[in-house]
């Protein structure tokens, strides 16, 4: 066994060790505690869980690999701004208002505030969205253990369920968001330990956020000398229609995300719920600010390094990830020299995924910071989907055994229902990381267009607009829906592969959706039966921090079910 | 509160809001990406200017943006008497 897998084994063991002894210490006897962590956490916690639940693999492992090798460093800004200024939409629009409205999850605002019938396109729409989502976490998981620790991805999946049935089916929400404060320590602490290396290394100046400047004119200069587009120069890979359409999708799609959402009901009271979003982006940013530095960092090494570079005699990095094939080196012209370069004679191919993963080692950092980095993807990966998990199982549970099948349902019994479905949701989960559906990859961008095309509008018009009806909702959220996913199967490589209108990309077509779901939602309402004049003073009220009598009846579950 | 209170409280709260979004769209759509190609000419600190706001202005200044509204309503609901403190808003059933 190498050194790296030693102190890799050290870590992952020592970081899983600590999370299920926090599960089993707040492990938690009702539903509010299952659900939504009894809604006590204080707004810092519950800051750090948010960023945890919310930097996936794709955060971690992925994205400084796709600013750097799939797009052309500027095109990667999508993503940095995209999934950010969610947050500003979160903060203002959405989460104080959903915490005075309490409850425990999407369907449920929806089901409350519009009608049953809406409930259950939300439980689906919730339902599709988190399993898309979950699904790269496992792989993600099994990605990991595979490079370090020399086992089969399935294995590694299977390692990655065992832990998080754990600490989620034990500890349910509260278990999870303690948890999740630990997994975000770890991998903050993974990711900027080798950033503040590279970035001294290079440039002497330790904070990567203002080295990574100093590099950007030698490294536009050498894209430029490969046949590259400039790093910096704007649309190369994609046009301004779809760089705007594409960051607004991922904004307003997180915003919608089930995931997130339902972060803001374990939050004290809604002044812990605004600065819960404020320290989740400060939480999220430090990452987010890092992650286009070690993009550039890399990048720039990768083209003085191994461009130009005898085949047979790779840096020691890279020989490593050739032995797996992330990366590969075809000596097409036969000079045993590898041609790096933006043509058909390119003879370098690296994996986006590996990246991050092998910054600390294209950087010569020691071990034990490469095995950090391996437990940092894992916190990552693991934190994400406990959290997914918790979401299809409070909706599967609450929405639908709770408030559609059996209202009668016991505490005890009902809290049993929800462990059930989390355990089944896990196997699920394990099941599509280790056989993936081809169409993963490309689907979890899709998850953000979904939940941006059916859940944005109706939660917001439902906060904003007392009489939006519970008819504009169900038939705006269905539009939104249908249309986004008929649009992405016309327009996905391996269905229909059609341009598209106008060349929208079928990750960038969310926004669209959304619109069109506005226009239904608001048109529809015009015509159809109002809120009740008790629904409509419900809405009114949530927009007021404090108690109130009619928040507290409706929290209680003590209005009547025909309320809408 | 009474109504006119409240009306007053909502109006101030979306005004807020109104300007807080503008300057996010200002800087995310505007700088980042509508005019990222004027704005590269510039330099400071090294970083061409537009792409500056891309990868790393942009987040920051979302920050800020959420750091002023929930100052801005802490301030607003002591003015009318709505602060929650370390009391509990709502209670779960």
């Amino acid at each position: 066994m190498s050194e790296i897998q030693v102190w890799t084994l050290v870590f992952a063991g020592l970081s899983f060790a600590l999370y299920i002894y926090i599960a089993y210490a707040s492990r938690v006897k009702d539903t509010a505690g299952f659900y939504v962590a009894g809604g006590g956490i204080p707004a810092p916690a519950n800051g750090a869980a948010i960023a945890a639940d919310w930097m996936s693999a794709a955060s971690f492992i992925s994205m400084a690999g796709i600013i750097a090798l799939s797009t052309n460093g500027y095109d990667g800004s999508v993503y940095l701004m995209g999934w950010t200024g969610g947050y500003v939409l979160l903060a203002l629009l959405l989460a104080p208002y959903l915490r005075k409205f309490g409850k425990y999850t999407i369907p449920d605002f929806v089901g409350d505030r519009y009608s049953e019938t809406a409930r259950m396109v939300a439980v689906v729409c919730t339902v599709v969205i988190s399993f898309v989502y979950v699904a790269g976490q496992m792989s993600g998981t099994g990605l990991v253990f595979a490079r370090f620790l020399n086992v089969n991805a399935t294995t590694g999946v299977i390692i990655g369920m065992v832990i998080v049935f754990f600490y989620a089916v034990l500890g349910g929400m509260k278990g999870i968001t303690w948890t999740q404060v630990a997994q975000y320590s770890v991998l903050i602490v993974a990711y900027l330990i080798p950033a503040v290396a590279i970035s001294t290394e290079l440039t002497s100046i330790p904070v990567p956020q203002i080295g990574f400047g100093q590099i950007l004119a030698e490294l536009d200069g050498l894209q430029r000398d490969l046949g590259f587009a400039e790093y910096t120069a704007a649309f190369t890979n994609m046009n301004m229609l779809n760089v705007t359409l594409m960051t607004a999708t991922l904004m307003f799609g997180t915003a919608g995300l089930p995931h997130v959402i339902v972060r803001f009901y374990t939050a004290k009271n809604v002044r812990a719920a605004r600065f819960s979003a404020l320290w989740a982006l400060f939480f999220i940013a430090l990452l987010y600010t890092t992650a286009p530095s070690i993009a550039a960092f890399s990048k720039l090494n990768i083209l003085q390094d191994v461009s130009g570079a005898a085949v047979d005699n790779l840096p020691g990095w890279a020989q490593t990830w050739a032995d797996v094939d992330l990366i590969t080196v075809d000596d097409l012209n036969g000079d045993g020299v590898i041609d790096y370069g933006a043509d058909a004679a390119n003879e370098l191919v690296i994996n986006n995924d590996i990246l991050v993963l092998a910054a600390p080692e294209i950087a010569g950092l020691p071990a034990p910071i490469i095995g950090l980095v391996a437990a940092g993807a894992l916190a990552a990966a693991l934190s994400t989907a406990s959290g997914l998990l918790l979401v299809i199982s409070s909706s599967i549970a609450n929405d639908v055994y709770y408030k559609r099948i059996n209202p009668q349902a016991t505490e005890a019994r009902q809290l049993m229902v929800g462990r059930i479905a989390m355990a089944a949701a896990i196997v699920v989960a394990g099941y599509l990381g280790i056989n993936p559906p081809g169409f993963v990859a490309q689907v979890v961008a899709l998850a953000f267009g979904i939940a941006c095309a059916s859940f944005f509008p109706v939660l917001v018009l439902g906060i904003f607009w007392k009489k939006c009806t519970a008819m504009g909702a169900t038939a705006g959220m269905l539009t939104g829906l249908v249309v986004t996913l008929a649009y992405m199967l016309w327009t996905i490589d391996i269905y229909g592969n059609s341009e598209g209108i106008f060349g929208i990309a079928e990750t960038s077509f969310g926004v669209v959706g959304m619109a069109l779901n506005f226009l239904v939602t608001i048109v529809v309402s015009q015509f159809t039966p109002k809120p009740s004049p008790v629904m409509q003073e419900l809405v009114e009220e949530i927009r007021y921090p404090g108690r109130t009598k009619l928040i507290e009846a409706h929290a209680k579950g003590e209005l009547p079910p025909d309320v809408h | 509160m009474d109504e006119n209170q409240r009306r007053a409280y909502w109006r101030r709260n979306l005004r807020l809001m109104a300007v807080l979004l503008t300057i996010w769209a200002a800087v995310s759509f505007g700088a980042g990406i509508w005019f990222v190609k004027p704005l590269n000419n510039i330099v400071i600190l090294d970083f061409p200017l537009g792409f500056w706001f891309a990868q790393q202005g942009s987040i920051l200044t979302f920050l800020a943006l959420i750091a002023v509204y929930v100052w801005r309503m802490d301030r607003l609901d002591k003015e009318f008497g709505v602060d929650e403190l370390e009391e509990e808003g709502v209670h779960h059933p």
